[in-house]
C-alpha cells in the first residue's frame, strides 16, 4: 500500500516531460504536414527544442539521444481542437469548471463581456492534459463556453506540455455564438444578433452612444476594439445562410472570421474559399441534429477542401481530444485526401490560430513537437509510442495508465474483486 | 424493389377482392375475424429475398471463429450455411467478396434513437419521463418516432438491431424495446419478433441530481437504493395479490364445475402498470439494463437483484467495470461499455481504455461495445477496434474474431435474442454485413447490409438506401 502511495505521489510530482536535449529520430516515415509531404525514410534532428534539420543520413551531435524509428511514422504534435481542456477537471462538477461566466445581475452583464478571457484559469497541471499528451496531442485551443451569450469571451491556443505559461503568442481569439447557438442571448431571434453586435461596435467607436442601455463595459469596449482591427473571431455557426451572412458582416466590420461547426459550410464552399475564411469542423457530424444542420453530410470536409477552403478538425469535448485523429481518419474514409486530413489536425489549425510559424509542421525552425506512431497515425488501431514537446520527451504515463496497471496486476494475480 | 411493388400490388388486389365479396359487417365483427395479436406486439415481417451466396470473404462468425476464404449462404431470410466452397443453389445471387470481410449484423444494446430523435427539438424530447423516480410503467416504444434519420445512418454503419431505451433520469426509467433496423411507418413493424422487453434502471448521479435539485427524493445514493428496493418490495406485494386472486379463481372454477350455482367469481386486483413491469422482471420475462458507472454501485445493484431474486442482464456505461470484472463474469452479467469515454462527471473519472478488454478477459466475461450516441452507433466497429488495440497492448491477446463478439453475439445475448441473431450460424436470421476490408479500421465502410436476407443498404447504389420521411 505504501509502495502504491509512493508511485501515485511520484506521478503527481513527476515532470510532464524530460528536459529538452538534442535528439535524432532516424529512419522514420516523416509526415511533414508541409509542402515536402511525406518522406518515406528520413531523419529529424532536434536541437535546443527546435527542429534543426530534416533529411537523410543526418549525423547525431555528441550527446544527442538517438531514436531508431525503423520506418514508423513521425508526425507533428497533434492539435486537440477547440475545447475547455485545463478549464475543467470534471465536467459536471461546478467547482472544477471555469469556462462559463455566469454573472447574473443584470442579465446582460454576462452576455456581452468580450473582456472575459479564460486564459488565466488554465490549469497546466490538470490530469486531463497528461491523458491527452500521451496520445500525441501536444496543443489545442481553449475557449469560453456559454449558451446564453452572443459574444462569449476570449481564449487562446495552449501547449499541453505542463508549463505554467502555456498560452501560445499570437493566438488570442474572440468566440461568438451565431445562428441558433446565440438564440437565447439575442431575444429569441438570430436577426437580433446583427442588430446587437452593431450596437456593441458603435459603443466601441462612440462610447456613451447607447446611454444607460449600453451592452459593453469600458473593458469590454477595449477588448472588442482589438478584434475590429483584423482580430481573429471564431463564430460558432452551422446553417449555410447564417455562414454567408456572418462572413459578410464580420469582414465588413474589420474582423477576421473563422467558422466553427459549419455543418452546412459545403453549400457556401466557394464563397468561403474566395473570402479566405477557414472552417473548423467535426467530420463525424453527418446528422440533422437540429434545424441549423439539415444539410450535414459526411463529405463536408472533402467538398470544402476541393473548393480550396482551409479546414481543421475539432470535436468539442475536453475529455476526447485524442479522438481528433479518428475524426481525420473518417474524413479520409469519406473522400478527403490523407495529407489534407493530417494537415487538418496539424498545420492548418496552426495557421488558423496564428501559430503556424512555430508549430504544426516538421520543418527546420519549428518547435519540436513530434509524435512517433506504431502505424498509420490516422488509424484507430495505431497508438502514439513516444511524444516530444519542444524537444522534451513526454513521460508516457497518466492517471489512466496507473489505473490500468493496478488492475492488470490484480487480473494476473487472481485477486478477488 | 420490383418484388416489393409486385407484392404490394397483389396485397391490394386481394384486399379489394375481399371487400367486394364480403357482406357488410360491423367493425367489431371484422376485428374479431383477425388473428389474435397482443397489443403493441411485433408486426414485423421480412420481405422476400432471393437466395444469396457471399463468396470468398474473411468471415468472422461471431462465435469466435474466423474463416479465411469463407462463404455465407442466405436463403429465405435465414443463414443456410457458413463454410468454404459452398455450392451455389439455383437462382442464387452471387456476391464476390474477395478481399472483403463479412460479419454478423451489428447490435447496439444502448440507443436513444426514436425517443431522442434527430433533429433534437422541444417537441420530440421524449426520452425521460422525469416526473417521478420510478416510472417502470412507461414503454420507450410509445415515444419512438420511426422516422428518426439516425436509423438509416446506423444502418450504413452495419447496425441491424438495436435496443431503444428510456433515459437515465429515473431510478427505474421504463421498458426498452428491441427493434430490427428496418424502415417502417410504425414501431410495431420494426419490433424484433419475440424479443423480451428491457427495463432501464439507473444508478448514481443522474437520478439523485434530477430529483435532489428540487429537494425531492432521491437526493443521495442511499436514497437511490431505497427507491429501487421499495419499488420491488411493492411489486412483490402486487404479485402476492395476484397469486391470491389466482387461487380464489381456481377455487371458484372448481366449485362451479362441481355444480355450486351460488359460486361467485372473485374480483381481480386492479392492474398496476408500474408494478407489472417489475413483476415481469422478477418472473424473468423482462431483462434489466442498468446504467451504472462505479464498481461499488454495481456490487450494490447485484445485491439488490439478489434480494429480490432477479438478474441484471447488463451494466451499461460501467466505466469502472474493469475493477469488478471477475465478479461480473462469475455472475453472468455483461458490461455494455464505451471504448474511451471518461471524465465528464465524477462517476466517470476512473474510465480507462482497457475497460472492455479487461471485462472480456475472465472466463465467462461478456463485454459489449455500446454507443448511447447517434454518432457512435454509426461506428461501433471502430470503437471495438480501439478497445481491441488497448487490450492487445496490455498483453491480453485479442483477435478480431474474438473482438467482433463485443458488437454482435454479446449484445444479442444481453438482449435475449442470441438464439435468433448475433452470429453467422445456420438457421439464424440472415443479418449480415459485408465490409470493404477489416471492420477494425478507421477506413472501414459497410459495403452491403442485409437484414433477414434483404439487402437494405448497398454502398455502390446509394440511391437505393432507405431514407426516412424526414430526410426527403
Amino acid at each position: 500500500m505504501k509502495k502504491l502511495a509512493v508511485i501515485a505521489a511520484a506521478l503527481l510530482l513527476a515532470p510532464a516531460l524530460a528536459a529538452a536535449q538534442d535528439l535524432l529520430v532516424r529512419g522514420a516515415r516523416v509526415h511533414t504536414a508541409a509542402s515536402a509531404g511525406t518522406l518515406a525514410n528520413a531523419d529529424v534532428l532536434v536541437q535546443g527544442g527546435r527542429i534543426a534539420a530534416v533529411g537523410s543520413n543526418l549525423a547525431a551531435p555528441a550527446g544527442a539521444t538517438v531514436v531508431e524509428a525503423g520506418g514508423r511514422p513521425l508526425t507533428p504534435g497533434l492539435f486537440g481542437g477547440i475545447t475547455q481542456i485545463g478549464l475543467e477537471e470534471v465536467n459536471l462538477e461546478p467547482s472544477t469548471f471555469d469556462a462559463e461566466l455566469k454573472l447574473t445581475a443584470p442579465a446582460w452583464q454576462h452576455m456581452w463581456r468580450p473582456e472575459f478571457d479564460v486564459t488565466p484559469a488554465f490549469n497546466s497541471r490538470s490530469i486531463v492534459l497528461a491523458v491527452m499528451r500521451v496520445e500525441g496531442v501536444t496543443w489545442g485551443t481553449i475557449a469560453p463556453l456559454a449558451a446564453g451569450s452572443v459574444i462569449i469571451g476570449q481564449g487562446t491556443a495552449v501547449t499541453l506540455d505542463g508549463r505554467t505559461d502555456a498560452a501560445l503568442p499570437g493566438s488570442q481569439t474572440l468566440f461568438v455564438n451565431w445562428g441558433s447557438a446565440g438564440h437565447n442571448a439575442s431575444g429569441g431571434s438570430r436577426a437580433a444578433q446583427y442588430m446587437l453586435f452593431d450596437q456593441a461596435i458603435r459603443e466601441v467607436r462612440e462610447p456613451g452612444s447607447s446611454g444607460a442601455a449600453a451592452l459593453l463595459l469600458p473593458e469590454g469596449r477595449n477588448a472588442l476594439k482589438a478584434y475590429l482591427a483584423g482580430g481573429r473571431v471564431v463564430f460558432h455557426v452551422q446553417r449555410a445562410s447564417d455562414i454567408r451572412q456572418v462572413v459578410r458582416f464580420a469582414t465588413a466590420r474589420g474582423m477576421k472570421p473563422v467558422i466553427v461547426g459549419g455543418s452546412e459550410a459545403w453549400i457556401v464552399a466557394r464563397e468561403l474559399a474566395e473570402a479566405g475564411v477557414p472552417v473548423i469542423l467535426d467530420p463525424l457530424q453527418n446528422l440533422p441534429s437540429d434545424f441549423d444542420k439539415l444539410g450535414a453530410r459526411f463529405d463536408n470536409a472533402k467538398l470544402l477542401h476541393e473548393a480550396g477552403v482551409r479546414i481543421a478538425f475539432s470535436q468539442t469535448d475536453s475529455f476526447h481530444l485524442r479522438k481528433n485523429r479518428q475524426l481525420a481518419g473518417n474524413a479520409v474514409a469519406h473522400g478527403l485526401p490523407w495529407e489534407a486530413a493530417l494537415a487538418a489536425i496539424t498545420s492548418a489549425p496552426a495557421e488558423i490560430f496564428g501559430v503556424g510559424a512555430a508549430r504544426g509542421r516538421i520543418e527546420p525552425g519549428q518547435v519540436a513537437d513530434l509524435v512517433l506512431w506504431s502505424g498509420d497515425p490516422l488509424e484507430v488501431t495505431t497508438v502514439a509510442e513516444q511524444v516530444w514537446i519542444a524537444g522534451g520527451a513526454v513521460t508516457m504515463r497518466s492517471r489512466q495508465t496507473e489505473l490500468r496497471d493496478r488492475y492488470l496486476e490484480r487480473l494476473r494475480t487472481g485477486a478477488t474483486d | 424493389m420490383r418484388t416489393v411493388l409486385a407484392t404490394l400490388a397483389s396485397v391490394l388486389a386481394t384486399a379489394c377482392a375481399a371487400q367486394s365479396q364480403s357482406s357488410p359487417e360491423t367493425p367489431l365483427e371484422r376485428a374479431a375475424e383477425q388473428p389474435a395479436r397482443a397489443p403493441f406486439s411485433s408486426t414485423y415481417a421480412a420481405a422476400a429475398s432471393p437466395p444469396t451466396l457471399i463468396r470468398n470473404a474473411t468471415v468472422l462468425t461471431g462465435t469466435g471463429a474466423r474463416i479465411d476464404g469463407g462463404d455465407v449462404l442466405l436463403v429465405d431470410g435465414r443463414i443456410a450455411a457458413v463454410g468454404q466452397s459452398l455450392s451455389l443453389p439455383a437462382g442464387a445471387t452471387v456476391i464476390d467478396a474477395s478481399g472483403r470481410w463479412v460479419t454478423p449484423g451489428l447490435i447496439d444494446v444502448h440507443s436513444h434513437m426514436g425517443v431522442y430523435a434527430s433533429p433534437g427539438t422541444n417537441a420530440s424530447d421524449d426520452g425521460n419521463e422525469s416526473t417521478n423516480p420510478v416510472t417502470s410503467q412507461v414503454w420507450a416504444e410509445h415515444s419512438v418516432w420511426p422516422q428518426d434519420p439516425g436509423l438509416e445512418a446506423a444502418l450504413q454503419g452495419g447496425v441491424t438491431s438495436l435496443q431503444m431505451l428510456p433515459g437515465s433520469a429515473n431510478l427505474i426509467g421504463g421498458r426498452g424495446v428491441t427493434v430490427k433496423n428496418v424502415p417502417a411507418t410504425t414501431y410495431q413493424a420494426m419490433k424484433f419478433p419475440g424479443a423480451p422487453h428491457g427495463l432501464k434502471m439507473a444508478c448514481g448521479e443522474n437520478p439523485k441530481r434530477v430529483y435532489g435539485r428540487d429537494g425531492k427524493f432521491p437526493s443521495t445514493r442511499m436514497g437511490n437504493v431505497a427507491g429501487y428496493r421499495q419499488a420491488f418490495a411493492d411489486a412483490q406485494d402486487y404479485m402476492e395479490s395476484w397469486k391470491e386472486y389466482d387461487a380464489k379463481l381456481a377455487r371458484y372454477e372448481k366449485d362451479k364445475a362441481d355444480g355450486d350455482e351460488d359460486a361467485t367469481p372473485p374480483k381481480p386486483p386492479k392492474r398496476n402498470l408500474q408494478l407489472e413491469s417489475l413483476a415481469e422482471v422478477m418472473r424473468g420475462n423482462v431483462l434489466v439494463h442498468n446504467h451504472c458507472y462505479r464498481a461499488d454501485e454495481m456490487a450494490t445493484m447485484l445485491d439488490v437483484a439478489r434480494e429480490f431474486g432477479f438478474r441484471i442482464a447488463a451494466f451499461h456505461h460501467g466505466v469502472e467495470s474493469y475493477k469488478l470484472a471477475g465478479r461480473l463474469a462469475q455472475e453472468g452479467v455483461c458490461g455494455a461499455l464505451w471504448a474511451d469515454w471518461w471524465g465528464f462527471k465524477m462517476e466517470a473519472y476512473d474510465g480507462i481504455q482497457e475497460n472492455i478488454a479487461l471485462v472480456d478477459a475472465p472466463e465467462g466475461g461478456c463485454a459489449i461495445v455500446h454507443s448511447d450516441s447517434e454518432e457512435g452507433i454509426q461506428r461501433l466497429n471502430q470503437e471495438a477496434a480501439k478497445a481491441m488495440t488497448r487490450g492487445n497492448l496490455a498483453g491480453l491477446s485479442i483477435a478480431p474474431e474474438r473482438a467482433i463478439r463485443w458488437i454482435t453475439a454479446n449484445p444479442a445475448k444481453s438482449l435475449g435474442i442470441l438464439d435468433q441473431t448475433g452470429t453467422l450460424e445456420a438457421g439464424k436470421m440472415a443479418d449480415v454485413v459485408i465490409w470493404n476490408g477489416t471492420p477494425f479500421s478507421v477506413y472501414a465502410l459497410a459495403d452491403q447490409v442485409f437484414v433477414d436476407g434483404v439487402l437494405l443498404y448497398d454502398r455502390a447504389h446509394p440511391a437505393a438506401k432507405p431514407r426516412s420521411d424526414f430526410s426527403l
